[in-house]
């Protein structure tokens, strides 16, 4: 079901643009991840869907209704601030059970459901503790439970792990994902980290400059990125670039590649990741001949650098049993599916 | 630098000892301790008023500077608004001027009003000259991190008359009470203003100018060390709410 939709959304600042005509179409049960680098609009979009700020042209429909005008406080949406931003002269179940008091619900009525939103973001008993003798990770939960407890139909959060090290980040994320299948509600995330999109995401969107570059899948996403910056930021990968030769077919550096479209005569790319690339001869297509110039053991496997005679170089991996070592030659190919065009 | 400190609090010193001194005069010898001469500003009915007149100006005053303070502060601080840095100098401005000029203006608005020299009057001015510094004190308060926490609240549903009195001044409450004490204190032992503007109902530093008027008397002294005892416990009461929230 369709649940949230960003209609042609543009956010001009003078004569910069932070948003220029992002349109999204997204589902009620869905998990997306906005990812992009620092400038990328993914936090001003965020923003512009939970009513902080003002789109300068375009609308927003949350349930079948249009938002573009509500402010914050009467929009369907709720915030988990970067910095929770939790009410510091507020104890604990004061902060969670303030939604609940804005919107009259009886003491009795608040203290049980706060109560119970502390219980499923595993704070119960900590209702009367102040917000400064709290972790990071407990004003995580806070944040989390204070946000969820007025049922909002979209939970936006705004780099809500950044705070935290790593392994709290991990298992933060865990809890993240179990929240959200047990609430069953949209939550929109905003991050710089792809691991984190990769792993709590339904649906990744790859923002850059402003742009929405890719939305899909993460499995989509990595593996067949739709434009060579979503491939780029989404991980390591190879490109072979060349010239068009006739309709599917690419001359590269090393020989013909297939290709999808594209006029005879074009420059054209494709890309390929580092597990796809085959050492041991039995891919379809021959990619060549190619010297290590780096091999890194990274425990699971071997990251492994090596450059062709025509100077193309790739990045590919291999198992720990094949102990790549540097002035190595290695014979490469591929599959014919794992060839992606940008 | 010892001696400069030396310099600067031995007169402090010295007018606190005479004012419990045992004999007539407030200069050495020294007659014994005692505390007659407080008794006697206690029972002299124009140091009293004097102190219940500065009492009410200096709450009144700086209750309001740190409201307007407080609310120009958030204004600034929230809104798009043009000429911001204009705005905001323009509050500073009365920081400048001198309290000379602010006195003997105000005056003039009055006479021109048609209104007497009077305690409001006196309030009006401590208000002009005070409120730069809770606007200040306050606006080193409201940053980004206190914006979002604001935010958060909206979110949740609060309307502005709510987030400003429910969460962003109970946040920023110990900057406030710092502002109102610093006030205070500063309302507290302001003579010029205070001189130029009240004619029968006088406050504290202006009945003392008086009774000094009259010669030197340890009863001077004990009102002038009251005076120094009332701004030490306020400014007490600033540096505790002040380390309380750095802890």
């Amino acid at each position: 079901m369709t649940h949230l939709v960003v209609e042609t959304i543009s956010k001009l600042y003078g004569a910069s643009a932070a948003l220029r005509d992002v349109s999204l179409t997204v589902a009620g049960q869905d998990y997306v991840v906005l990812l992009g680098p620092s400038g990328s609009g993914k936090t001003t979009l965020l923003s512009v869907i939970g009513g902080f700020t003002a789109p300068t042209s375009g609308r927003i429909h949350i349930a079948g209704r249009d938002v573009t005008e509500v402010g914050p406080a009467k929009r369907p949406t709720t915030t988990v601030f970067q910095d929770y931003a939790l009410f510091p002269h507020m104890s604990v179940e004061k902060n969670v059970g303030y939604g609940l008091k804005l919107r009259r619900v009886p003491a009795a009525e608040r203290a049980l459901q706060v109560g119970r939103a502390l219980e499923m973001v595993g704070l119960a008993g900590f209702g009367r503790r102040g917000i400064h003798e709290l972790s990071g990770g407990q004003r995580q939960r806070v944040a989390l439970a204070r946000a969820l407890i007025v049922e909002p139909q979209i939970l936006l959060l705004d780099e809500p792990l950044g705070a935290l090290d790593l392994n709290l980040r991990r298992q933060m994320q865990d809890e993240l994902l179990a929240l959200q299948r047990r609430t069953g509600r949209c939550f929109i995330h905003v991050t710089h980290d792809q691991e984190e999109a990769m792993a709590l995401a339904s649906m990744i969107v790859v923002m850059n400059q402003g742009r929405i570059e890719d939305a899909g899948p993460p499995a989509r996403i990595y593996a067949r990125p739709a434009t060579r910056f979503t491939a780029n930021f989404m991980g390591e990968s190879t490109e072979f670039s060349g010239i068009v030769e006739a309709p599917g077919v690419i001359g590269t550096k090393v020989g013909k590649l297939p290709h999808e479209g594209g006029a005879a005569g074009a420059e054209a790319t494709v890309i390929i990741r580092p597990e796809n690339i085959r050492a041991d001869g039995g891919g379809a297509i021959a990619l060549g001949q190619a010297r290590i110039t780096e091999a890194v053991f990274q425990g699971a496997h071997y990251r492994v650098l090596a450059a062709a005679e025509s100077g193309q170089r790739f990045n590919l991996r291999m198992p720990p049993a094949a102990a790549p070592a540097p002035g190595d030659v290695l014979t490469l190919s591929c599959a014919e599916v794992d060839l992606v065009p940008v | 630098m010892a001696l400069c400190y030396a310099f600067i609090f031995l007169p402090v010193g010295v007018l606190v000892l005479f004012s419990f001194q045992g004999g007539d005069l407030p200069v050495p010898p020294l007659h014994g301790l005692s505390l007659r001469w407080y008794a006697a500003a206690f029972n002299d009915g124009r140091l009293v008023d004097g102190f219940a007149n500065s009492l009410l100006v200096g709450g009144v005053s700086s209750a309001l500077s740190v409201f307007i303070g407080f609310l120009a502060a958030f204004g600034l601080a929230r809104y798009e608004i043009p000429g911001k840095a204009l705005l905001r100098a323009l509050i500073m401005l009365p920081l400048a001027v001198s309290y000379l000029l602010v006195g003997m203006g105000l005056l003039v608005s009055a006479s021109v009003l048609g209104l007497g020299p009077s305690l409001a009057t006196v309030i009006v001015g401590h208000v002009v000259i005070n409120m730069p510094l809770a606007f200040a004190i306050c606006q080193a308060q409201l940053g980004e991190h206190q914006r979002r926490i604001e935010s958060a609240a909206r979110d949740l549903g609060a309307g502005t008359f709510r987030v400003l009195f429910g969460i962003t001044a109970p946040m920023i409450a110990p900057a406030l009470i710092a502002a109102f004490c610093l006030c205070f204190t500063l309302s507290w032992d302001e003579f010029l203003i205070a001189y130029f503007n009240t004619r029968f109902q006088v406050t504290l530093p202006v009945v003392i100018w008086d009774l000094l008027r009259g010669g030197l008397n340890p009863e001077t002294n004990a009102a002038g060390s009251f005076i120094f005892l009332v701004s030490i416990s306020v400014m007490a009461v600033v540096e505790i709410f002040l380390l309380r929230r750095r802890r």
